[in-house]
């Protein structure tokens, strides 16, 4: 970079006007440092392997020619793996979706504010000046993408796992039908984006807790905690009357994607239920951030 | 309604006199009922280097965080570049360049990386010329060749260039410095004062925070003194050392004639202290006194007036130590 070129670009610098891409940049400069940090890669990397060590798990167990182990425990679809290797997609997520999916999305999204706080760069951003409200959408929309990412990993290890343990080929629905290779792979994309879409109530969750304090590290072990609270009381029965407004409750409806035809009604009441979150608490985290004084 | 016609008054007023900054019963309570910031009533003229004085804990940074919207004052209002903060900060903010409570970096990224993150944040900025910007702001504070380790490898003395860049990105109307020369070497603090007047000659406006008056004294035009969240002074920097005056220091091996001559004078306040006796300076001529010490056979090694300093004029406001923390 030579002296002349920096000088020019300098004195051409003149308008004050904002850009409306702006917006754009910031949520594409939020994704590279999100995904440029070690916790982000490593968090990926834990999702990864995962669907290694159930593939590799029941490789093991079926090694010795006999078809699947024991059937009936385990996760969804593990029974059915060794059959076709596509399984293993559905499996994975549902493995990960209890508990190491929402963690991985706790932490991105306790951090997303507290952190940015706890280093003090939250101030120089506010006074740059991001905006707010613009911040926090900026926020939201890449714990969205982390979400999507942290999705799409396991289900691509899994994928990837599957057709080197396992072999592949058309598979039987849980109806019975028959569908070919092809469409099952469609399938499985489109459960990896209700998987995805599920986890935007914590996201918004932990969005807002991050709103609280000025530790990251509280604002993650917060979320964590109270996604684990959550699972709890999904499953005492004596407050069946609370559990369809847990966000957890209609996680693993996913699997009605593998009837045919589609069994729609927990779906869709999943992603209403993840929009009603998303909106309660993306509504908090607004009320709380705009209104908040920075003193870190 | 207030703030809105003040606003338009200052905006109507021509841009030389313009003042930058004016505050008008600024106040900051904590909810924990701590009064931090206590009925400000500061006017930072345009094109000055301000120096804002006062010990730890004095209200300085609650200050400038409300200057920059950061939080919300109590009661009383900031007027920031002619526009009321923080509800015109979107407006505002582009022209100004802060360095609040030491420099924050992201410890992950390269230092050329945090400016291009900053000046991302910023909607105004042009991202065609952002990695032009970056470089010049490194090459100003000195950091060029530094630029592509990662932050957390710094000294401290480099992360407050880096903050300082930050700052700098792009041309701007007034720059807030909070201790600017905090962790610097004194080196890196006679480059960061030689950069100060650079800026200032170029017509920003510096405001300038810090604990040491010397600081405050080699590179400020106006002053302002702060203790326990009250305004105890502002105006002009020579003004604020005149007002604490200075005294007349004659150094002889005769003390206890000299005094009694300078008494003999007419001169208040006349201290012996080993070899040095010092008095308040008269109105009359200086050459008198002198002439009156030398026909009494007064040996005089030295006649000289002290110019009071800013510390002089500090104790003399504030009547206590400067390191008292409010």
């Amino acid at each position: 970079m030579s002296r002349a070129e920096t000088a020019g670009g300098t004195g051409a610098e003149a308008s004050v006007r904002p850009r409306p891409l702006w917006t754009l940049g910031l949520v594409r400069d939020e994704l590279r440092t999100t995904f440029r940090r070690w916790r982000t890669l490593a968090l990926l990397g834990v999702l990864a392997a995962v669907p290694v060590l159930v593939g590799i798990a029941v490789r093991i167990e079926t090694g010795d020619g006999s078809s699947s182990g024991g059937g009936g425990g385990g996760p969804a679809f593990v029974s059915q793996i060794t059959n076709n290797g596509l399984f293993l997609v559905f499996t994975a997520l549902a493995a990960t979706l209890p508990f190491f999916l929402p963690m991985a999305v706790g932490v991105i999204a306790g951090d997303a504010v507290a952190g940015e706080a706890g280093a003090g760069t939250l101030r120089y951003l506010l006074v740059a000046p991001a905006g707010r409200t613009r911040l926090l959408l900026t926020k939201y929309a890449a714990v969205m993408v982390f979400c999507l990412a942290a999705t799409l990993v396991v289900a691509v290890s899994a994928l990837a796992v599957g057709a080197l343990l396992f072999p592949l080929g058309d598979l039987t629905t849980i109806s019975g039908t028959r569908i070919t290779f092809a469409e099952g792979l469609l399938r499985a994309l489109l459960i990896a984006l209700v998987v995805a879409a599920s986890l935007l109530g914590v996201a918004a969750l932990g969005l807002f807790v991050s709103t609280l304090t000025n530790s990251g590290i509280a604002a993650m072990a917060t979320t964590v905690g109270l996604l684990i609270t959550v699972q709890i009381l999904d499953q005492i029965p004596q407050l069946h009357a609370l559990h369809p407004y847990l966000f957890s409750h209609y996680w693993l409806s996913f699997a009605d994607l593998m009837r045919e035809p589609v069994l729609w009604d927990d779906l869709t009441r999943n992603l209403g239920l993840q929009a009603l979150y998303a909106l309660v608490f993306g509504s908090a985290a607004w009320a709380r951030f705009t209104g908040k004084d920075v003193t870190a | 309604m207030d703030g809105t016609s003040a606003t338009e008054q200052t905006r109507g007023r021509p841009a030389a006199g313009d003042a930058v900054v004016v505050t008008r019963g600024l106040t900051k309570r904590y909810r924990g009922g701590q009064l931090a910031v206590d009925g400000l009533h500061l006017t930072v003229p345009a094109g000055s280097v301000f120096g804002f004085l006062g010990p730890n804990g004095s209200g300085k940074t609650t200050t400038i965080r409300m200057l920059m919207g950061l939080i919300e004052p109590t009661s009383g209002t900031a007027d920031v570049l002619g526009r009321p903060m923080p509800r015109s900060a979107r407006a505002v903010l582009p022209h100004v360049g802060a360095l609040i409570e030491g420099p924050a970096l992201y410890g992950f990224l390269s230092g050329r990386d945090n400016l291009l993150r900053y000046d991302a944040a910023d909607p105004t900025a042009d991202p065609r010329t952002r990695t032009a910007r970056v470089a010049a702001a490194l090459d100003r504070v000195g950091l060029t060749a530094a630029s592509g380790k990662k932050a957390r490898a710094y000294s401290l003395g480099m992360k407050q260039r880096l903050g300082l860049a930050a700052a700098l990105l792009r041309p701007r109307r007034l720059l807030v410095l909070d201790e600017p020369t905090n962790g610097l070497d004194p080196q890196g603090m006679r480059e960061i004062r030689a950069l100060v007047r650079e800026l200032a000659t170029d017509g920003t406006t510096v405001f300038l925070s810090s604990h040491l008056l010397d600081e405050i004294e080699q590179v400020c035009t106006h002053v302002a003194v702060m203790a326990r969240g009250r305004l105890i002074t502002q105006g002009p920097v020579a003004e604020l050392a005149a007002g604490a005056r200075g005294r007349l220091v004659v150094t002889t091996p005769d003390p206890a004639d000299a005094a009694r001559v300078l008494k003999e004078q007419g001169l208040a306040d006349v201290v012996a202290d080993g070899d040095r006796v010092s008095a308040e300076p008269p109105a009359r001529d200086l050459a008198e006194v002198n002439a009156a010490l030398v026909t009494a056979g007064v040996r005089v090694r030295g006649f000289a007036v002290e110019r009071a300093s800013l510390e002089d004029a500090f104790v003399a406001l504030t009547g206590e130590g400067f390191d008292v923390a409010g």
